[in-house]
């Protein structure tokens, strides 16, 4: 029975930091509203200032001047120990405490806030299983017994453990394999969808940014805002030649996964059924000013492409090419440019149930790229 | 029974006739020893905790440590008499002071080398200060603390002989004793038992380390 606590925004207004000994601050008068429930990345170059940011949330680092409010409340105010244990903190290396077993890494919150020990036992196993370790294989694992993704998917675990409100997220995923990170990063958005934190996220790569953002601020040197607004618009509008530089090439690739097939509009082509006489379907062929017929079986289900020309035989069976990348309406246009660049034609776009239901065309793909662009150009 | 016999009588039945005296000897020159490192331990750990942070500190404690050591045990003991009388307290003095080097080195290795990710991971969840110092610091470099507590007490099992000649406790009382008769009746074999004596029970307490880094380490992080 976690807490239930509602999503809170974060306010910070003209923080800044200064070390002694240095001239310039390492953050210069930081300004910037974070809305409740949706997940901000800081993403910009190693030195910018993110993670600083980041920790004056917290903390971690105390701001020389400027004001952060969470969910209304003074965070400058606050005990700071009382102020973490409401917000949670998860990092590159995990740094899961290695004398403790996973069980007890993920129970140190609740613990530190005094809830009883049957309720601790139950958020450990809720934590484990929502981020996808089975409880009864890794409660009395210690943390060396675990790979890099295990040991963030722990990190992230007892970061959630008390149910905060706010999570801080410095490169969490920084440290794993590729195909990990693309795990991790997949969990996490599955995660949000569920339980709508206020998430902070620090990274330095562009890519994961589009993928995990709600919003995403380009920061520059000292902790500058280049660029705060949604992934789309950033793609499609990069407000100078920094955050353009930092986009950087294929930007129009990296909106392509942003977008859904059923974001934009199906296009049809001729189909037939096997049972079909090739004569009757080359008739229709003709009558559409296509080449190809999509075969598809008994259930509707998609599948061979034949060619006008292969139309000769008795029968439709075993004629044509298979059809080989379906994309679903969940799939990302990505995904569809893929099958098209794969199938040298249409995507074929399959239902719930396998079966056919449109195609997604070149055309269709390249005019909604355009249509974004102008959007945010206005 | 010929291979230890000397002067005359025989090791074995030296160490028989006097075995109550003997016995009790040895349990205080353990209990001694013990004690001071357990002494040694808590200033040595204090002093390890205060200065660990600090560079300098940490240079600081680890040369004086290391001076004291430096300072010949013989001369040490027979400086403090003027100060603290003869007995036990000279002899305690000298051993906590001898036992701190290894106990201060190590506790500030131990939590020097803690991964400075952990403990910014348990800053940000909230542990305070003495929290992260109690609960993940002292856990961790604990390995290293209890091998310099262990290095302290195995040179404090020899060291501790040497308080005979402050009239301190223990089996050094053998040693002297047997060295000051040498050529009378029994000198030998006062001093071998002496010497024997404490090298057995430094092997035993040495056993009982091993068995409580076991104990007291966590699976986690045990080599």
């Amino acid at each position: 029975m976690p807490e239930q606590q509602t999503s809170v925004g974060i306010e910070l207004d003209g923080v800044t930091k200064r070390y002694t000994g240095q001239r310039e601050p390492a953050v210069d008068s930081f300004t910037m509203t974070i809305n409740p429930g949706e997940t901000t990345i800081f993403v910009g170059p190693s030195g910018c200032g993110k993670t600083t940011t980041m920790r004056m949330i917290n903390r971690l680092i105390e701001p020389s001047a400027g004001r952060i409010t969470i969910g209304g409340d003074d965070a400058l105010s606050l005990n700071p120990d009382d102020l973490r244990r409401r917000i949670g903190y998860a990092i590159q290396q995990a740094g899961l405490f290695p004398h403790l077993t996973v069980a007890q890494n993920v129970a140190v919150v609740p613990g530190l806030l005094k809830w009883d020990k049957k309720r601790i036992n139950a958020r450990v196993e809720e934590m484990l299983s929502l981020v996808g370790l089975e409880p009864s294989e890794f409660l009395h694992r210690f943390p060396r017994q675990l790979s890099g993704g295990q040991q963030q998917r722990v990190g992230v675990a007892r970061a959630l453990a008390a149910d905060p409100p706010v999570l801080l997220m410095d490169e969490p995923f920084g440290a794993v394999d590729p195909i990990t990170r693309g795990n991790l990063q997949d969990e996490l958005m599955r995660l949000q969808s569920e339980l709508r934190k206020t998430i902070v996220f620090v990274t330095h790569d562009f890519g994961e940014a589009v993928k995990l953002g709600d919003r995403i601020a380009v920061l520059g040197d000292r902790s500058r805002i280049l660029q705060y607004d949604t992934p789309e618009a950033i793609l499609a509008n990069p407000a100078d030649d920094t955050v353009a530089g930092f986009v950087g090439a294929g930007a129009s690739l990296k909106q392509l996964t942003l977008l859904r097939v059923r974001d934009i509009e199906l296009g049809q082509t001729v189909t037939a059924t096997e049972d079909e006489s090739p004569a009757t379907v080359r008739q229709r062929i003709e009558a559409d000013g296509r080449k190809f017929a999509l075969v598809l079986d008994g259930r509707g289900r998609p599948l061979r492409w034949v060619h006008a020309r292969q139309l000769g035989g008795d029968s439709l069976a075993g004629t044509g090419a298979p059809v080989g990348d379906l994309v679903s309406s969940q799939s990302t246009l990505q995904d569809a440019l893929e099958a098209i660049l794969t199938e040298g034609g249409d995507a074929v776009v399959t239902g719930t149930r396998g079966e056919y239901i449109g195609t997604v065309q070149l055309d269709t793909v390249v005019g909604k790229i355009r249509e974004l662009r102008e959007e945010h150009q206005s | 029974m010929v291979y230890a016999t000397v002067c005359g009588v025989d090791l074995w039945e030296f160490v028989t006739d006097r075995w109550p005296r003997l016995a009790a000897e040895a349990y205080q020159h353990a209990s001694v020893v013990i004690q001071c490192t357990i002494i040694a331990a808590i200033i040595g750990i204090g002093v390890g905790i205060a200065v660990y942070r600090s560079p300098l500190g940490s240079t600081i404690a680890t040369a004086l440590a290391s001076t004291i050591l430096t300072i010949p045990s013989f001369a040490l003991l027979g400086l403090l008499i003027p100060f603290v009388g003869l007995g036990v307290a000279p002899t305690v003095t000298a051993l906590v002071l001898y036992a701190l080097l290894p106990i201060v080195r190590n506790t500030i290795v131990g939590l020097g080398g803690v991964d400075a990710a952990v403990t910014d991971a348990a800053r940000g969840i909230g542990m305070n200060r003495v929290r992260v110092l109690t609960l993940v610091e002292l856990r961790l470099a604990w390995p290293a603390i209890l091998a310099g507590m262990r290095v302290s007490t195995q040179m404090l099992m020899g060291i501790a002989a040497i308080a005979a000649y402050a009239k301190g406790p223990g089996l050094g009382t053998e040693i002297f004793s047997g060295l000051n008769r040498a050529g009378a009746a029994n000198a030998t074999n006062q001093a071998l038992a002496g010497t024997i004596g404490i090298v057995l029970m430094a092997l035993v307490i040495d056993g009982l380390y091993l068995v409580i880094a076991r104990l007291t380490t966590s699976r986690g992080i045990r080599a």
